[in-house]
Formats: C-alpha cells, structure tokens, sequence
C-alpha cells in the first residue's frame, strides 16, 4: 500500500546507532523545511512555488510532494521563463509537472519584451527582468505566499534574509526592517497588497542539496551532469554556444566535457569542467570545490558585491 | 603558523586554491554528520566579525572566490596597512550598507562542515537593537559564545547578554575572552577575567559556561590550540563546537510526547499514490506536524486537546514510509484509531501528560518592536501551530538589565525585558518554558499590521497570581 512520493526510495533513516544523535543532519533540515511548507499551506490561501526545474526548486517540490503525502501537491508552480533557457531545463520542467498532475504557470519574459513593456539589456542578460513578469503573476494569480527554493549560503544578501520573507505591494525586501524570527514559530501575517516568500530551504547548503538528491534519487535535468559540448571561454567561464550565446570572433570554440552548477539563464550561466556523470561523483566534486557555484557560474552576480541585495530590494526571488 | 595565513602580502588563493580545504573524508563523513547551530554575541569592537571570519576561513569553509572578493575589497581599504591583510568582517557583511558603514545591521547565517559536524552559525551584531537580534539568533541556537575583550574584561554588557541568554535556557553558554595578543599571552590576566566571568554566571545560576583565551586576529585557540597560551590546557573554540551534546535532542527525548497538529491530511480521492494504491487511501486521514518533544510508538496511548479525548495512535507515516517511533524534530503525520474532530491547532500528547488548558497566563516578553507595550494592548499569540487573540491585563514588571534586579514598569520599550500577565481568548494547554523550550514559546503578533512584537516564554500558566512573579 505504501507508495513513494515523486521518486523517493527508503527516505527516513531515523534511528541511527551513534549515541543521541539519532538523526542526521539531512533528516533534521528535512523535517524543518516539511514544517515550513506545512505552516504556509496552513495559514495562507493562495500559495505558489516558483519552479524552474533547477535542483533548488525541485527540492523544494520533493519536499513538497513529502509533506501532503498520499495526497497531491495542494498548491500551482509558477515559472518566470526568460526565454534564454535551457530547452532540456523546460523540457524536465514539463514532464515533472505532467508526471505529478500539477498545474503551471509560464510568466514569459519575451511577452513583455515583445509589446515593449521591458526592453533588452545591453548586456543581454534577462536576470533582472524577470523581477516585472513575477510581480504580475504573482498579483494576476493572487498569490499570499510564494515559495522559492533560495539558499542563504549562495550569497551574502541571501544570508541575512529570513524564512518568512514579507515583501510590500510592490514585492520589495526591506533588509533593514525584517521581522525577528524565532524558534521554529513563523509569522505569516500579512495585510491586502503584501505576500510573502517563503524559503524552506535556506538552511541548506549546494553539499546538502546534491546528498539529499543522491538520498532521495531525486530526478535532474541531464544538464547538472558531465556531458561533452560544444563551449568557448568567456570570463572566466564556459559558455554554451547556443542562440542567445554566440562566442565573439576573438573566442574560439571548443568540444569539452562539461556539468552546470546552476541552470539559469543561457545568456549568463557558464558550465564547468567536470567528469562527474553520476549523483555520487557530483557530491564528492561539490564537496570538494574551492568556489562557491554562483562564483563559478553566474557571470550576472560578479558584476557588483551587491547584485543580488539590488535585485531583490526590486522584487526578485 | 595561523600567523601566516592573515599576514600574507598577497592572495595566493587564486593561484593554488589549497586542495587541501575540504579533504574526502570530511566530505565522506558529512553524509549522516550531525547539525549543531550556534549564535554569536558581543559588544562593539570586541572583535565579533573577526572571529567568526577566523573561524570559517581556518576551517577552510571560505572558498577562493569569496575571499579573492574580500582580499580585494580590504586592499582597496588599505585594511591592515603596510602589512596588508583581510578585514574578515567583510567575510559577514552581507548589506551594501553594512560594507560602506562598517557596521552589521541584521543576524547573518553561515553554513561550515568540519569532519565531525556541520554547523549553522547565527551571527548577531551586537550594538544595535542587541536583545532583538541576541534572541532571534539564540532562540534556535544549541550554543552562544559571548565574546569579551580581554583589555576591558567583564562589561555590564556581558552581564546583559548572559541573562538574556540564561533566560532563553541556551543549553550551552562559550565565553571567549578575545584579544588576548594584547596582553601578552599573560595567564594571571586571563585567569582574572575567567574567574570574573564565573562570577557573574554563578550570580546568574548558570551552569557550566565554558572560558577561552583567543585572539581571532591571530587565530589562537580558534581552530587549533595555541603554543602561545600553553598554559591553557582546555579544548580550542572549534574542538568545543565539535563536541557538545546536541542537548535539545536529548532534552526533548526525555519530555513527554507532543505534537502540535499543523494540518489535516485527508486527499478525498485527490491523492499521488499510483492508480492502483489509490483505493486504499480513499479514507485516509492523518494529523501532520513537527515532534516539539518527546517520542511516539505505533500503539501509544494519546490525549488530544481541545477536547481531552483519549485515543491509541494506529500508524506514523513520513512520505510513505511508516514509522514504528517518531522524535523531535521529526515533521510527520499521525494516525489514530478514532474518528476525532482535530484541526489545526489541536495538540496530541502522551496519555495523561498535556496540562489543563487555560486562558491566564504569565510570561516574560522580550519586547521587540519600536512600538511600546502597555496594560489593555490587545495582540495576538502564537503557541505552535495556534493564534489566537489576546490581552496583556498587566505589566507587572521589568528586569533591569544593569542590576539584573526586578523593577516597576508601567509600560514596555523596545528591547526591554518585561513580566506580564496575559488572558487568552481561548484556552490552550500551556506549559512553562523551563518544563519545555518548545512548547512554552510564544510569538507576540500586532493585530492590524502583523509585526512580531515579542518573544513570550511562559512563567506560570493558570489563573495569574496577582505579586510574586518568578523572575
């Protein structure tokens, strides 16, 4: 009668032998983020998780799926598409979302540079302009809480920002005015025009994430592991050559076995080097790494200390 | 030989990122390591950031990128003048107004594995809005070091932060007596200032408060034990958080079970089970929540409040696994042999154990909020997975932080320490704070904008005596 959720095989292991630790440190960040998920979907009428088929959000989702087993996920996904995805990143995004029966929304970043309401930028990143599509989905859907699959160990912002993130009507963080947050009692209260972001991860770690995918079997996009492609060297980065992502006449293009730490935006988003082709090897390549993965990977974050803090004073995840 | 590594003229991270950071056997342990977290607190300038920056850049948890963009940021600077060097607060600073001012606004979390542990670390600044940020740091914190520096030893600060962390029961309190390069390495110094530290804890009734001597500027005694306090014998800072018991996990294994119920689970037919499964969760019904305390057996008998019904527990599902025992913190669903009316905010405990639930109550309130609390303010509480409104009838005192004496208070400012009585508008089973951490823990909430006013502990529940408040 007992049937795993999404692709869980034996997921609790809650007696271990070693004194009174008798569980680990996945089972405990994994009981708190169940807890989180639960309390949301308990005290607010509309909730919606942001999905982009990254292995954040689907964490998140797994985390999900465990929570309101045997019933169904009790809430929609929402994807802010820039259209310089990865299409193997959508393609995964579509079956997840078709294997569990859940519902999707697509903000697409393109409508809204088609009919002129956001334009492109100079250096052809569509980061920041996912921050506008979010926020009209986010009204249009009438959604009170928003989960994210943000971590506070990706960056100095992140860290100071809390599980229950209450963001104003025009879905700003106010670093300098966040709530106390205390024990394991989360304050949801909200008024007419406020949501807020929940992140029932932010105590985990990139480490702690690729343990729990190897525990839990948890499916990925082919992309977070080693494949041959055809890459050029750009900031320190390879970048895939793709539409959005054309080397420039000095780069020279080159087959190499790559993996991504991130899937985001093609236009900003580099690979690594790497032969690490199974969950195992990419949990002992992260365990090992000297560079944190936005460090390594997002050509948008180095543009300043405080790119992240700017975004998410406007809006963004 | 820590000399080195903050001396060094220039980064050579870059260019050999030291393999060595994160050896394989730490990674391999890491898999079922253990989570301890702990919170840093301190006064202005005792050196707060540069330990916590000593800490994660000698356990090798600051990676090459980071601290090429810190290295850079402090030879900007011109941090460490002539000699060069790394302003580790910059490690911590997260704000783009703390970078420019120097100062940290907001408790910051870092993440760092050793091959014994991982830890999270709530970093709490210590001069603005300290209680605030003292108790969201140390409410979730299995241990505090409270920094001192040795050239001023014991402050009516320290003093401060000690009771407050005495009253929020942090299970283990580390006093590292920082700076003490400045004095030499001298032990007749150090020695005074511990024996004053233990002076103080003693005055408080706290138990064991663990004192080192450590200098995060010259890396002494934080990672490694020093050669240059050869007389102090005792673990460094790091070996410390190593090996502490995780006493929540212990303390609440032997508390009485409880389970405040978040939420029902009850598909109706929506479920994610295949096809085939599916007929056999047609009636499933199931109370799902966190273990605050306590373990729970398949077959245990349980009482369930509002209502006081008695009732076995029949199965304990976690995502399709079940359980024969479930223990804090363990988030799964309960099953139970009878068709009870339990809803969000119900609490299911061991047989006999949950206390009679009341509307009064007394507590003390750490008030947060720039916004005053006086007698009559109506708010609302939040006792696990219930709110329910509420009115403070009386502030029947204030704990003056100076003098660690009880005095009279007619009203509440931010960051006082205050004793009140409160009266619910519907009667939960309140337990004190010192029989649990967990379920005598409340939120204090403004009723309109839905701020979080306070951080409530539970002093008495019941009818409220009117004078001899417990401090």
């Amino acid at each position: 009668m007992r049937t795993p959720p999404v692709n869980a095989t034996d997921t609790a292991s809650p007696i271990r032998a070693t004194g009174s630790h008798r569980l680990s440190q996945l089972d405990v960040l994994e009981s708190e983020a169940i807890h989180i998920i639960r309390e949301v979907v308990a005290e607010f009428e509309r909730p919606v998780l942001l999905f982009s088929g990254g292995k954040d959000s689907v964490v998140v989702l797994h985390l999900a799926a465990k929570a309101f087993w045997p019933g169904r996920v009790p809430f929609p996904l929402l994807h802010v598409d820039t259209g310089h995805n990865f299409p193997e990143v959508i393609a995964f995004r579509d079956a997840t979302v078709e294997r569990l029966g859940l519902r999707l929304e697509v903000a697409r970043v393109q409508d809204y540079i088609d009919d002129g309401r956001l334009h492109e930028r100079a250096d052809g990143t569509r980061n920041p302009l996912q921050t506008l599509p979010l926020l009209d989905a986010i009204a249009a859907g009438r959604h009170d809480a928003v989960f994210g699959g943000a971590r506070r160990d990706e960056d100095k912002a992140r860290a100071k920002e809390r599980i229950l993130s209450l963001r104003d009507e025009f879905g700003q963080w106010d670093p300098r005015n966040q709530r106390p947050e205390l024990w394991n009692l989360y304050n949801g209260r909200h008024t007419v025009g406020q949501h807020v972001r929940a992140f029932p991860i932010s105590n985990w770690t990139e480490l702690n994430v690729w343990r729990y995918i190897e525990r839990e079997q948890i499916a990925l996009p082919p992309l977070y592991y080693a494949h041959d492609r055809e890459v050029y060297r750009r900031d320190g980065m390879w970048r895939s050559v793709g539409p959005v992502s054309m080397p420039r006449a000095t780069e020279t293009v080159e087959n190499r076995t790559v993996r991504y730490r991130t899937v985001g935006d093609m236009s900003c988003t580099g690979a690594v080097e790497s032969d690490a082709a199974s969950v195992d090897a990419v949990v002992r390549e992260v365990a090992l790494s000297t560079i944190t993965e936005r460090g390594a990977t997002r050509a948008d974050d180095r543009i300043s200390e405080a790119a992240m803090e700017d975004r998410k004073k406007d809006g963004y995840f | 030989m820590t000399q080195a590594l903050i001396d060094s003229q220039a980064p050579t991270h870059s260019q050999a990122p030291s393999p060595a950071q994160a050896d394989l056997s730490a990674a391999e342990t890491l898999a079922g390591g253990t989570l301890f977290r702990f919170a840093t607190a301190g006064s202005v300038d005792d050196g707060k950031s540069t330990l916590v920056g000593r800490l994660l850049h000698d356990s090798k948890a600051v990676l090459a990128d980071q601290l090429d963009a810190v290295t850079r940021t402090s030879t900007e600077r011109g941090f460490g003048g002539a000699a060069g060097g790394i302003d580790f607060a910059l490690l911590t600073d997260g704000l783009r107004a703390e970078r420019e001012q120097g100062i940290t606004i907001d408790v910051a979390y870092r993440y760092f594995a050793t091959n014994r542990r991982s830890f999270i670390l709530a970093d709490c600044p210590g001069h603005v809005q300290y209680t605030r940020n003292m108790v969201t740091g140390a409410t979730t914190a299995d241990a505090v070091i409270m920094l001192i520096d040795a050239r001023k030893g014991v402050l009516e600060q320290t003093r401060r932060h000690l009771s407050v962390v005495r009253l929020l029961r942090v299970p283990h309190i580390i006093v590292a007596v920082n700076k003490i390069d400045l004095l030499g390495y001298d032990e007749a110094a150090y020695t005074e200032i511990a024996d004053a530290v233990r002076t103080v804890t003693g005055e408080l009734g706290l138990g064991a408060v663990h004192v080192i001597p450590v200098s995060a500027l010259a890396g002494d005694n934080v990672v490694n034990a020093s050669p240059r306090t050869p007389w102090y014998t005792g673990p460094s800072l790091l070996e410390l958080l190593e090996t502490l018991p995780v006493v929540d996990e212990v303390e609440s294994a032997l508390e009485a079970f409880r389970l405040p119920v978040q939420l029902v689970l009850r598909p109706q037919g929506a479920v994610a089970v295949p096809a085939a499964d599916a007929p056999a969760f047609r009636d499933y019904r199931a109370y799902a929540g966190q273990v605050t305390s306590g373990t729970v057996r398949v077959g245990d008998a349980v009482t369930v409040l509002p209502g006081g019904a008695g009732t076995v527990v029949t199965g304990i599902d976690f995502a399709g696994t079940e359980l024969t025992e479930a223990f804090a913190p363990q988030s799964i669903a309960l099953r139970l042999r009878d068709d009870l009316d339990i809803a969000r905010g119900a609490v299911i405990g061991a047989a006999g154990t949950l206390p009679d639930p009341t509307k009064e109550l007394t507590a003390a309130l750490f008030w947060l909020d720039p916004r005053p609390l006086t007698p009559g303010d109506r708010a609302l509480v939040k006792f696990g997975a219930n709110t329910v409104q509420a009115i403070v009838t009386a502030v029947t005192g204030r704990l003056n932080l100076d003098t660690l004496e009880q005095e009279t208070a007619a009203s509440l400012d931010i960051n006082d320490i205050g004793h009140v009585t409160v009266r619910l508008a519907a009667a939960l089973p309140v337990e004190t704070f010192a029989s649990s951490r967990r379920s005598g823990a409340f939120l204090v909430i403004h009723p309109q904008d839905g701020a979080t006013l306070a951080a409530g502990i539970v002093t008495a529940a019941g009818i409220a005596v009117a004078a001899g408040v417990p401090a």
